[in-house]
C-alpha cells in the first residue's frame, strides 16, 4: 500500500491532480516572448525571428540566430548555475562578473604560446620566466584555483562573520576587478595555445553550449537528489530550522559560495578561450545577468525555491530578448533599459507569485 | 547504570544583560515524565535550548546518561539520544514532510559525503509509518510545510521525534495550536513513551494536560526554578501560586 499512499487521513486528496510546476509557467513565458517577436518580425521586418523565412538554411529554423542565442547565453549561464544555488540557499553573489575578469587575466597568462609568427609573443606575460607553451591543465588549474579562492573567501566571510552576503560579495566584486586591472596594468593578454583555445571553440564552436548543458544537468541532479541539494533548499527556506536540525549551516554556505566561485572561473576560461584574449573588463555586469536569468527562471530571491531547469529556461528567455532586440534593430541603449526593466519585472513577478500561491493553495 | 538520565547543575544563560536562566538545578530519572511550567518569558525554552545543544550555556554543567556533556550542536544531542520538538518547530517551509522528518539525518542510497544520493522512497515509507504511529492527518506528505495548517506543522514536528527512538524526548509546548483530537493523539503518544520507559520533559501551559500526563512538575519563574512538585502532593491552585510568585518552594527561597 505504501506505493499508493500519499498521506494519512484528513481531507480527501486527489493524487491524479499534480501541482503545476513553476518551470512550465516559465517555459510558457519563453514561448510567448518568441511569438511576440515573430509577430513583430512579420509585421515590422517582413521576416521570421527564429524560422528560416528566406530559405537560407537546411532546416526550417534560422540556425544562425539560434546558435547565437544559445552561445550568448551559455557563458553567463554557467555562472547562473552557481548563482542559482547561492540564491536558493538564501544568499546572493555579486562578485561573479569580477571573478570572471580576474580569472580570465590570470589563467590566460599561463596559457600563452612562446612565439607568434616566428616572433616572441608580443603580449607574453611570463616570457622571461619561460612559462609559455605550458600544457593546458596549468591554466585550467590556475583558473579554477582563482575561482575557488574567491568563492572560499566569500563563503568564509558570510558564514563566519556577520557580514551580509550582499556586502561581502560586493567587496569581492570590487577587489577582484581591481586584481584584473592590476594584473597586466590594463594590457590585454592574448595568443593562447591551441589546446587552450579548444576550451571555448571545440566541437565546431559548440563547446560553451556543451559545457553549459552538461553542468546544468549535473547541478539539476545534485540539487534534486543529493544531501547537498536538500540542505541548500533547507537553509534558504529556514536557516534557523536547518541549524536546529543539525545541518552544518556555516560549512554548507562555504561550500555553496566556493562552488559558485569555481563556476564563475570556469566561465572565464571558456570566455577567454573563445575570444582568444583576456581583458580586465571581461565579465562586467555578468553577475547581474546571471541573477536575472535565475530570477526570470523562477528562483526566489527570498531563498528556498527554484531550480536549475528554471534558470536554464530563464537564460533562454534572456537570450531571446537580447537577440530579439537586435533582430528588430533596436538601439543598444534601449536594449539595456529594457533589460533593466525585465530584471525588475521578474522580481516583482516573484513577489506576486508568492502571494498568489498562498491564495490559491 | 545510574538511575538519573539528565541532571543540570547551576545551569545559567545570559543574553547580554538578560538573565534568561539562572542556576537551574534539575534532575530527571530514567522513565520519568516531568512537566516544566511557568509564565511567558520564564526561561523554559531557554532551558530547553541549553540542554539540546542549540545554544552554549553561560555557565553550569549538564550530565546526560551518566556523562558530563557539552553538545557542540543539536545533532550531537540527537546522536546522544535527545529528541526535541522545539517551540519554533524548526521546519523548513519549502520542503515536504519526509524531507523535514529526515532533515539533517537523511537516508542515503550511496554515501558520497556531502553529495550522497538521497533515498527518497525509503524516507517516504518511513514517514508514512511514523505518521501512522502518531495518527496525524496529512492528506499528502509531498505537500510543502508552507501550505499546511499550524496544527499539521506541529504534528510533523512531533512525528519527527516519534519516528526515531531516543533516551530522552523534550517537547516545548507541543499541543499549543492543536485541535481536540490532535491534542488527545499527542497525549497518547506521550503515554506510549511512558509505557516504553522513555524519559520526557514536557513544557506546557495546559494544567489539565500536565496533571494527566506527568509524574512531577517543575516551575520556572523569571529565569529560576522555584518549585519541584510531585504530582500526588500538589494541585492546580498550588502550581498557579508558584507560577505567579504567590509561593516559592522552601528549598528555593534564597534563590528567588
Ligand atoms: N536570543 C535571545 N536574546 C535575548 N533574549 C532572549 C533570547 N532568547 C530568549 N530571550 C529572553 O529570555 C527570556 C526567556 O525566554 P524563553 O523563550 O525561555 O521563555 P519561555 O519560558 O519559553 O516563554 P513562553 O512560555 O512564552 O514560550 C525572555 O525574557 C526572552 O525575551
Ligand atoms: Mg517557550
Amino acid at each position: 500500500m505504501s506505493d499508493t499512499a500519499h498521506g494519512v487521513g484528513g481531507l480527501p486528496f486527489d493524487a491524479s491532480k499534480r501541482v503545476w510546476p513553476n518551470e512550465l509557467n516559465v517555459f510558457g513565458a519563453l514561448v510567448l516572448i518568441v511569438v511576440v517577436f515573430e509577430v513583430l518580425g512579420a509585421s515590422l521586418m517582413g521576416q521570421s525571428f527564429l524560422f528560416d523565412s528566406q530559405g537560407r538554411f537546411d532546416t526550417i529554423f534560422n540556425e544562425q540566430r539560434l546558435y547565437i542565442i544559445v552561445l550568448q547565453v551559455s557563458i553567463v549561464g554557467i555562472i547562473a548555475i552557481g548563482v542559482t544555488q547561492v540564491i536558493i540557499a538564501g544568499g546572493i553573489d555579486l562578485s561573479s562578473g569580477s571573478i570572471v575578469g580576474a580569472t580570465a587575466m590570470i589563467a590566460m597568462s599561463f596559457a600563452q604560446v612562446a612565439e607568434v609568427n616566428g616572433q616572441p609573443n608580443p603580449k607574453g606575460v611570463f616570457i622571461e620566466q619561460g612559462w609559455v607553451d605550458l600544457p593546458v591543465v596549468v591554466p585550467v588549474m590556475v583558473g579554477l584555483a582563482c575561482g575557488l579562492a574567491a568563492g572560499l573567501i566569500n563563503g568564509l566571510l558570510i558564514a563566519y562573520t556577520r557580514i551580509p552576503p550582499f556586502i561581502a560579495t560586493l567587496g569581492m566584486m570590487v577587489t577582484a576587478r581591481g586584481i584584473a586591472k592590476w594584473w597586466s596594468k590594463g594590457q590585454p593578454i592574448s595568443f593562447p595555445t591551441q589546446e587552450y583555445a579548444a576550451i571555448g571553440n571545440g566541437f565546431g564552436g559548440w563547446m560553451p553550449v556543451v559545457i553549459f548543458v552538461g553542468l546544468a544537468i549535473l547541478f539539476q541532479l545534485i540539487l534534486k537528489f543529493t544531501v547537498y541539494g536538500k540542505h541548500t533548499y533547507a537553509i534558504g527556506s529556514n536557516e534557523e530550522a536547518a541549524r536546529m536540525s543539525g545541518i552544518k549551516v556555516n560549512r554548507h554556505k562555504v561550500l555553496v559560495y566556493t562552488i559558485a566561485g569555481m563556476l564563475a572561473a570556469l566561465a572565464a576560461l571558456v570566455l577567454s578561450s573563445k575570444n582568444l584574449t583576456a581583458q580586465a573588463g571581461m565579465g562586467v555586469m555578468y553577475e547581474l545577468d546571471a541573477i536575472a536569468m535565475a530570477v526570470i527562471g523562477g528562483v526566489s530571491l527570498s531563498g528556498g525555491r527554484g531550480s536549475i531547469v528554471g534558470t536554464v529556461i530563464g537564460a533562454l528567455i534572456f537570450g531571446v530578448i537580447i537577440s530579439g532586440f537586435t533582430f528588430l534593430r533596436l538601439d543598444a541603449y534601449y536594449q539595456e533599459m529594457v533589460k533593466g526593466a525585465v530584471i525588475v519585472g521578474a522580481v516583482v513577478l516573484d513577489q506576486w507569485r508568492q502571494r498568489y500561491q498562498a491564495l490559491r493553495t | 547504570m545510574s538511575d538519573i538520565i539528565l541532571e543540570t547543575r547551576n545551569l545559567t544563560k545570559h543574553y547580554g544583560g538578560v538573565r534568561a536562566l539562572q542556576g537551574a538545578n534539575f534532575v530527571l530519572r530514567r522513565g520519568e515524565h516531568v512537566a516544566v511550567m511557568g509564565d511567558n518569558g520564564a526561561g523554559k525554552s531557554t532551558f530547553v535550548r541549553q540542554i539540546t545543544g542549540v545554544e552554549r550555556p553561560t555557565s553550569g554543567e549538564i550530565v546526560f546518561d551518566g556523562e558530563p556533556v557539552q553538545f557542540a550542536g543539536p545533532i550531537e544531542a540527537r546522536e546522544a539520544g535527545i529528541e526535541t520538538v522545539f517551540q519554533t518547530l524548526a521546519l523548513a517551509d519549502d520542503l515536504d514532510v519526509p524531507d523535514n522528518l529526515f532533515l539533517g539525518r537523511e537516508m542515503k542510497l550511496f554515501n558520497l559525503g556531502p553529495f550522497s544520493i538521497l533515498d527518497y522512497k525509503g524516507m517516504r515509507e518511513a514517514t508514512l509509518r511514523g505518521l501512522q504511529k502518531t495518527a496525524v492527518k496529512i492528506p499528502n506528505i509531498r505537500n510543502t510545510i508552507r501550505n499546511m495548517s499550524g496544527g499539521q506543522r506541529q504534528c510533523v514536528a512531533i512525528a519527527r521525534t516519534a519516528t526515531f527512538h531516543s533516551k530522552l524526548t523534550i517537547m516545548d509546548e507541543p499541543t499549543a495550536a492543536l485541535g481536540v483530537q490532535e491534542t488527545a493523539q499527542v497525549e497518547n503518544i506521550i503515554r506510549n513513551f511512558k509505557e516504553q520507559g522513555e524519559s520526557l520533559i514536557l513544557v506546557s501551559h495546559n494544567m489539565r494536560q500536565v496533571f494527566d500526563l506527568v509524574d512531577r512538575i517543575v516551575v520556572f519563574r523569571r529565569g529560576r526554578i522555584v518549585a519541584n512538585l510531585n504530582k500526588p502532593e500538589t494541585d492546580g491552585q498550588d502550581v498557579v501560586a508558584y507560577i505567579t510568585g504567590a509561593k516559592t518552594g522552601a528549598e528555593y527561597e534564597d534563590a528567588a
